[in-house]
Order: C-alpha cells, then sequence, then structure tokens
C-alpha cells in the first residue's frame, strides 16, 4: 500500500542516482571511426512540433538522412510543449541528453552546458555558421562557442480575427495600449469574447508582462533585472498594473483558467473556431490555429505588441523566440551531420515556403509565403532590440516563478507589488 | 517473519537441533529472503536515504552529486511557504471529505448491493469499473466532461439554469475534484465493505431480528460494529492515497488555477522538474514520507491495534 509513495520517492531519486558519470554512451553501438564500413548508429531526435506542416516535414527530413547515410536510424520522440520540457528536465537531471534535441537557448540550454550534457559543436559548424542570421544564431552561442543551430526564429504578437474586428467596429489595430484597451471594451460590447487564454498553462500569460514590462520599463532595464534580480522597482509594478487592468476588463474565454493551449477546447482553438477575437502568441499560432480547429484562413490578421503611453521601451524591441537544434555531449558525429542537414538552405527553405518556420539562414526571406508570417519576418529583421522568452532566458526556477507570478495577478489572487517580490525573491535565491 | 518463528515447526522441532543443521537451516532462509531483500534495500531503503541526504542540499539535479550543503535550509523555506501551506489545507479538506462523505457514500452502495436484486452482479461490476480505469484516463476524460464551453456536464445543467466552471474555478476547483475522486475511489471502497459485509455470518443477523431489531438496528449494532476493521483498513487506505495525490491533479488542473487545488506531489514535481530544485523537491519528498510513516504508526497502534493482533507493530505479540 505504500507502493505509490515509494514510486515518488524514486521518481525524484532517479534524478539523484543517475550522476554525471556518463557511462550511458554504450547505448550507442561505436560511433564510426575514420574509413571503412560506418558502423550502425541510431540516432535519438526529440522535438516538439506535434502540428503540421512540420510534424510531417521532419519525419520526411529524418527519412532523406537515413537514405543518404544507410548506416544511420532515427528514432524520433515528439511530445507537445509542457510534456517535452519535463521529459528533457527529467533526463537531462540524469545525466544524459537525446542524440539530437530541439532547444530554445537561453538560460535552460546554459544549465544543460554546465553540466556538461551539450557538445560544443563550434569547431563542426564553423564552415556554415556565415550562412545564418546573427538574430537567429545569438540564443545558442555562449562566450563565443556554439551549442546549437537554430531552425526557426520569430516574435510574438498579437494575432487576431479581422470579421470580429469588423464587427465590433474597429477600423485599425490598435497603436497604443491605451487603443488596445479600448478596443477590447468595443469587442466585449459588441458580444464577442476578445482574447483567448490557456490560463491552465501559464507560459501563454507570461507574454503580456514580458511585453508590457519591455514597453514600459524598455529593454535594457528588464535584462538589468535578470542580473541584479530585482523586478521591485515601479516600472515593473506598472507593468503589472496594466496586466492587472487588463484582466479587470474579463476579456477571456469563459472558463481560461483551467483552458490548455493546443488541446480541443484550448486558447488556439477558440480563435481558430472564431470564439473570441485575439490571441498573444509566437509564430507558430497560424499552424496549431489550423491543426486545432476550423481555421480562419484570411480572416487572421496580424499586429505587433502597442506602444505604451509614456514608457521607455522602443516599439520596435521584439520578444520572442525560435527553436534551435543542438546535440547530446555523447552522441556520435552524425548527430552534427543531422543538425547540418536539417540547417542546410535547401532543405530548411521548404519548412519556410510550408509556413511551419521562419528564416534563419541569410537570403530565405523571400521564401516566406503567408502574409502575416511575412510581417512577422519584417518586423524582425528591423527589431531594434530582442528579448528572448522569460521562461527559457532566465533559470528554470525564476522562468517559472514568472510564469506562475503573472497567472496569480491574471486570477487576482497577488497583487503587482506581491509578484515582483516573488520573483524577486527566486532570482536571489538562485 | 513472525509466522515462521511462530509456525507449528518450529514447535515441533526438537529442542536442540544438531549445530550442522541449525546452520544450513540459516543458510537456507538467508538464500530465500535475499532477492527480496536486495530488492527492498535498492528500491526502497536506498532511495528513502538518498532522498533524505539530498534534501539537506542546494541542488538543481545535474552533474552527480550535491556539494551545495544547506542543512535545513529547505525544510525551513517548505515550512514558511504559503503554496507547502495551502497544500496541507487541501489534504485536510480532501480527507475529511473522503471519510465523511466518500466513505459513508460505499459503505450505503455496498449494503444497497448486499440485497438480492436483480442484476446486483451488473451493479457491483459498473460500480467497479471507474477503479480500473487509470488515472490518467480517468483525467482526460473528466476534463472533457467538465469543460466550461460545452462540457457534457454544462450542457445538461444548463437545462436547469446552473451552469459552472468546474475546474478553471478556484471556488469550484476542490469540489469538482473531489467528485471525481470519489467517481473513481467509491467502487474500490464499496467492494471493500461488500467482502467485509459477506464474512459477517448470516445467523447473527438473523437472530438479531428475531429479537425484533428493526433494519436500523441491525445495521446500527450487528453490522456496523462487525464492519469494523473493514472500515479501519478502508479509511487507512483512503488517507494515505490523500496524501499522495498527484496523477489526477495533474491532468485534471495542473494544480491551477493559481494553485487553488495543488497537493504536496505536484508542488514536488514542479519544483523538481520543472524549476529544476532538486534538493527542495527531495525535502517535500521527505515530508510527505515522514507523514504517511507518522500516520501510518499511529492510526495502526491507536486505531488499528486489535484488528492488527499479533502483526509487525506490536513486536510480534511481546508486549
Amino acid at each position: 500500500m505504500k507502493r505509490g509513495l515509494i514510486l515518488m520517492a524514486t521518481a525524484v531519486l532517479v534524478a539523484g542516482c543517475g550522476s554525471g558519470g556518463n557511462d550511458g554512451s554504450g547505448a550507442q553501438p561505436g560511433s564510426s571511426q575514420q574509413g571503412q564500413k560506418p558502423a550502425k548508429v541510431t540516432l535519438e531526435w526529440w522535438h516538439l512540433s506535434t502540428s503540421e506542416p512540420l510534424k510531417s516535414l521532419w519525419a520526411q527530413r529524418a527519412k532523406d538522412f537515413e537514405a543518404a547515410h544507410p548506416n544511420v536510424t532515427i528514432k524520433a520522440t515528439v511530445l507537445e510543449n509542457d510534456a517535452y520540457k519535463a521529459k528533457l528536465t527529467t533526463i537531462t537531471q540524469s545525466g544524459k541528453a537525446p542524440d539530437v534535441f530541439v532547444t530554445w537557448g537561453g538560460g535552460v540550454l546554459q544549465q544543460q552546458i554546465d553540466a556538461g550534457l551539450v557538445k560544443d559543436v563550434s569547431g563542426d559548424v564553423a564552415p556554415v555558421l556565415d550562412t545564418f542570421t546573427p538574430a537567429a544564431l545569438s540564443a545558442y552561442q555562449f562566450d563565443g562557442k556554439t551549442y546549437g543551430l537554430p531552425t526557426d526564429i520569430g516574435l510574438v504578437g498579437f494575432w487576431y480575427n479581422k470579421k470580429l474586428f469588423a464587427k465590433a467596429g474597429i477600423s485599425a489595430p490598435p497603436a497604443t495600449w491605451t487603443e488596445f484597451l479600448g478596443d477590447v471594451k468595443k469587442l466585449k460590447a459588441s458580444g464577442v469574447t476578445p482574447i483567448a487564454l490557456a490560463g491552465k498553462e501559464k507560459w501563454p500569460g507570461h507574454y503580456y508582462w514580458a511585453y508590457l514590462a519591455m514597453r514600459i520599463a524598455g529593454l535594457p532595464a528588464l535584462q538589468q533585472a535578470g542580473v541584479d534580480h530585482d523586478f521591485t522597482k515601479p516600472d515593473f509594478v506598472a507593468a503589472g498594473q496594466q496586466v492587472k487592468a487588463l484582466a479587470d476588463l474579463q476579456p477571456f474565454q469563459k472558463g481560461f483558467l483551467g483552458a490548455g493551449y493546443g488541446t480541443p477546447d484550448g486558447q488556439a482553438a477558440t480563435i481558430s473556431n472564431g470564439k473570441a477575437a485575439i490571441e498573444l502568441m509566437g509564430q507558430w499560432a497560424p499552424a496549431v490555429q489550423k491543426d486545432a480547429g476550423k481555421g480562419l484562413g484570411d480572416d487572421l490578421g496580424f499586429f505587433p505588441f502597442p506602444a505604451v503611453e509614456g514608457g521607455k521601451g522602443a516599439i520596435g524591441d521584439a520578444f520572442g523566440g525560435g527553436n534551435g537544434l543542438s546535440v547530446g555531449a555523447d552522441a556520435p558525429p552524425e548527430a552534427v551531420e543531422f543538425v547540418k542537414f536539417m540547417t542546410q538552405m535547401d532543405q530548411h527553405t521548404k519548412a519556410v515556403e510550408a509556413g511551419g518556420v521562419l528564416p534563419v539562414l541569410k537570403g530565405e526571406e523571400n521564401a516566406v509565403k503567408d502574409a502575416n508570417l511575412k510581417q512577422v519576418a519584417t518586423l524582425l529583421a528591423g527589431a531594434s532590440g530582442y528579448q528572448l522568452y522569460l521562461d527559457q532566458a532566465y533559470p528554470p526556477a525564476v522562468g517559472q516563478q514568472v510564469n506562475d507570478s503573472v497567472a496569480e495577478l491574471i486570477a487576482g489572487t497577488k497583487t503587482p507589488e506581491q509578484i515582483g517580490q516573488d520573483i524577486s525573491e527566486v532570482a536571489k535565491s538562485e | 517473519m513472525t509466522t515462521l518463528t511462530r509456525g507449528p515447526e518450529a514447535v515441533t522441532l526438537p529442542a536442540p537441533a544438531p549445530a550442522g543443521r541449525g546452520r544450513g537451516r540459516a543458510v537456507t532462509i538467508a538464500l530465500f529472503l535475499l532477492p527480496a531483500l536486495v530488492l527492498f534495500l535498492l528500491l526502497v531503503v536506498a532511495p528513502i536515504l538518498v532522498a533524505g541526504y539530498a534534501s539537506a542540499f542546494k541542488w538543481n539535479g545535474f552533474g552527480g552529486l550535491p556539494t551545495d550543503f544547506v542543512g535545513l535550509d529547505n525544510f525551513t523555506r517548505l515550512f514558511s511557504s504559503d503554496i507547502f501551506a495551502t497544500d496541507l489545507a487541501h489534504l485536510a479538506v480532501l480527507v475529511l471529505f473522503s471519510v465523511v462523505i466518500q466513505l459513508p457514500f460505499s459503505l450505503a452502495v455496498a449494503m444497497l448491493l448486499n440485497q438480492r436484486i436483480r442484476g446486483r452482479a451488473v451493479y457491483r461490476l459498473v460500480f467497479f469499473a471507474p477503479y480500473v480505469l487509470s488515472e490518467v484516463i480517468t483525467g482526460v476524460l473528466f476534463s472533457l466532461i467538465l469543460a466550461p464551453d460545452g462540457g457534457m456536464a454544462n450542457q445538461f445543467l444548463s437545462v436547469f439554469g446552473l451552469e459552472s466552471e468546474f475546474l478553471a474555478d478556484p471556488d469550484t476547483v476542490m469540489p469538482a475534484l473531489f467528485l471525481v475522486m470519489t467517481w473513481k475511489y467509491f467502487g474500490f471502497h464499496m467492494m471493500i465493505y461488500l467482502a467485509g459485509r459477506q464474512g459477517i455470518p448470516n445467523e447473527l443477523i438473523e437472530a438479531a431480528q428475531i429479537d425484533g431489531a428493526t433494519p436500523w438496528e441491525t445495521f446500527r449494532h450487528v453490522t456496523l460494529p462487525l464492519l469494523g476493521p473493514t472500515i479501519r483498513i478502508s479509511v487507512f487506505l483512503s488517507v494515505i492515497y490523500t496524501i499522495q495525490l498527484f496523477d489526477l491533479v495533474w491532468i485534471l488542473t495542473g494544480g491551477g488555477p493559481s494553485h487553488s487545488s495543488e497537493t504536496m506531489a505536484v508542488t514536488m514535481m514542479e519544483f523538481g522538474f520543472k524549476r529544476s530544485q532538486v534538493g527542495y523537491a527531495n525535502a517535500i519528498s521527505v515530508v510527505m514520507f515522514v507523514l504517511s510513516l507518522v500516520f501510518a504508526l499511529v492510526y495502526q497502534r491507536a486505531v488499528m491495534r486489535r484488528d492488527l493482533e499479533g502483526a509487525t507493530t506490536s513486536m510480534g505479540g511481546r508486549r
């Protein structure tokens, strides 16, 4: 009868027992040493593209690679966002990493690098490094070394339903935060749910606070706060107050506190089925919308996060991130080959053309077909500053606290002052 | 082990066994015990010790053994944390609900299904079926049923104008969670009670009836007291389960909205696997372990003493 408890205790402990010793590499039969017949190799590849077009596209890329390298078998593990993050944490804490895995870069990757789990691929990728745009590459480079290559880069902004905007009598997307709040009221008055939000998953909510902090306090101040561990300054409290001002309008769909993101009744589906007008989301939003519901087609529009009157942040500052592929420390050389293969111009451009990812290579810009994604790519190219998602940029404990705190703020259980203190407290203890 | 030493063969054996044979016997016992003992040490004792050790460190779980010793810091932090306080409050609420509502309900159903009614085997099967479902499937099922917009429960309730946001509303999430728990587990407790009821000789019931006892009096003064041992073990199982409650909450709400349905195990998961604070998560697991252990010991000593006469907790009858 105590088995459940024991299981649980072991669950936490498995993390401890694994240790960084890393004799687990025996799982891969000897990597191809110079010449002769290359030994058979299985590559573990973890990614989180669970929706089309990338789902099929990535599977096809893996097959193409296997065809070109008959000794390689690619075993793909594909998980949805939250499950992916949890599983990756579990395996990395046990002292291993998949041979090839998707990363967001930033503080989380840094922690994995510090633990000696990620291969420094600087030497292997040096010949191709120049083909990438510096913005796409920056999240995977630390102290001049490269630990991954980007497959996608984008930014977070508002995706909206043009038809519902017209119904509410809104002619142009809002340019300022005040206008935005006004439009939310107009939408509500016209009987439309203004905003869809996945309250259960927390990470979509943190976009609001992060963007407001960037617009009000400015990008340098936000980055400084990450260094000083101080999020209690008046500008951050003001950002919290604006999130609260928005939440006080009750703009979100019914039961949003229990809603997921990609689930059948989640945030993406709510927008996709025309039940709410706006969502704040990254470049993958249209793909997930199509996957989760009917899709809006030409009714879908995009506008950047508006400026806040009197704020110190530049309107051109972008918030977002991308995905890259990193290689486990013990992975066979074929893993690096696979990463390079995935990011070659001819291969990667197909994914851009399909609307699954945005350009990461120089000269790929013309491959973007979708008008909204083109707008995102243009904004990105002209961005005056760039901030990675806070839950990836900061160490995991701080990032999760930001997510938790903003969720509490939106649910009305904490005040803007309290969440500033909570985040600072966790940041100081790291 | 106690049964071995007190078993009949121990009594019937010639008192002074030859030295050689005694050693052979000890070797045999050791050999038979070894596999189980190794598994027990490796999978039960060792993890507990490592958890205790790791809980004294500030550790992100990466790279070998922890090095940053912080003593009891993790525990002081834990005991001063609001989230942990809510976890304990939720535990208390769920235990109370289970004992006051879920178990009596199971008992009532068990008594009903002990009557001669048409199709009682079918009822027993249907009521027991949810227990066989995995917690994850139960969770997914109920997150669809209880979906605020267009879920089955709300479509039904809207007929009476009684819609609710269930899991998405901090005020209703705990009752909704308890409802799902009850749906899943009342069948299990019902089965235990049924088995216990069938162990009661019918002569006793008949005797009471002949003496003129009403059905209620028969239940109150004959059935219930004789079900005592069964009820005590079912309360025990229910409380231990509630202390460790995890899967159902994780799937249904993830502990939300804003911690209003979080349990200790969910908090442990959050800190261990999402925040990479493995030392702190270990402290939570240690507290859970101690809580379960203390409850188990106190309960067995105080409440189940007579039921367990001669078992391990009474030191093999030497009191």
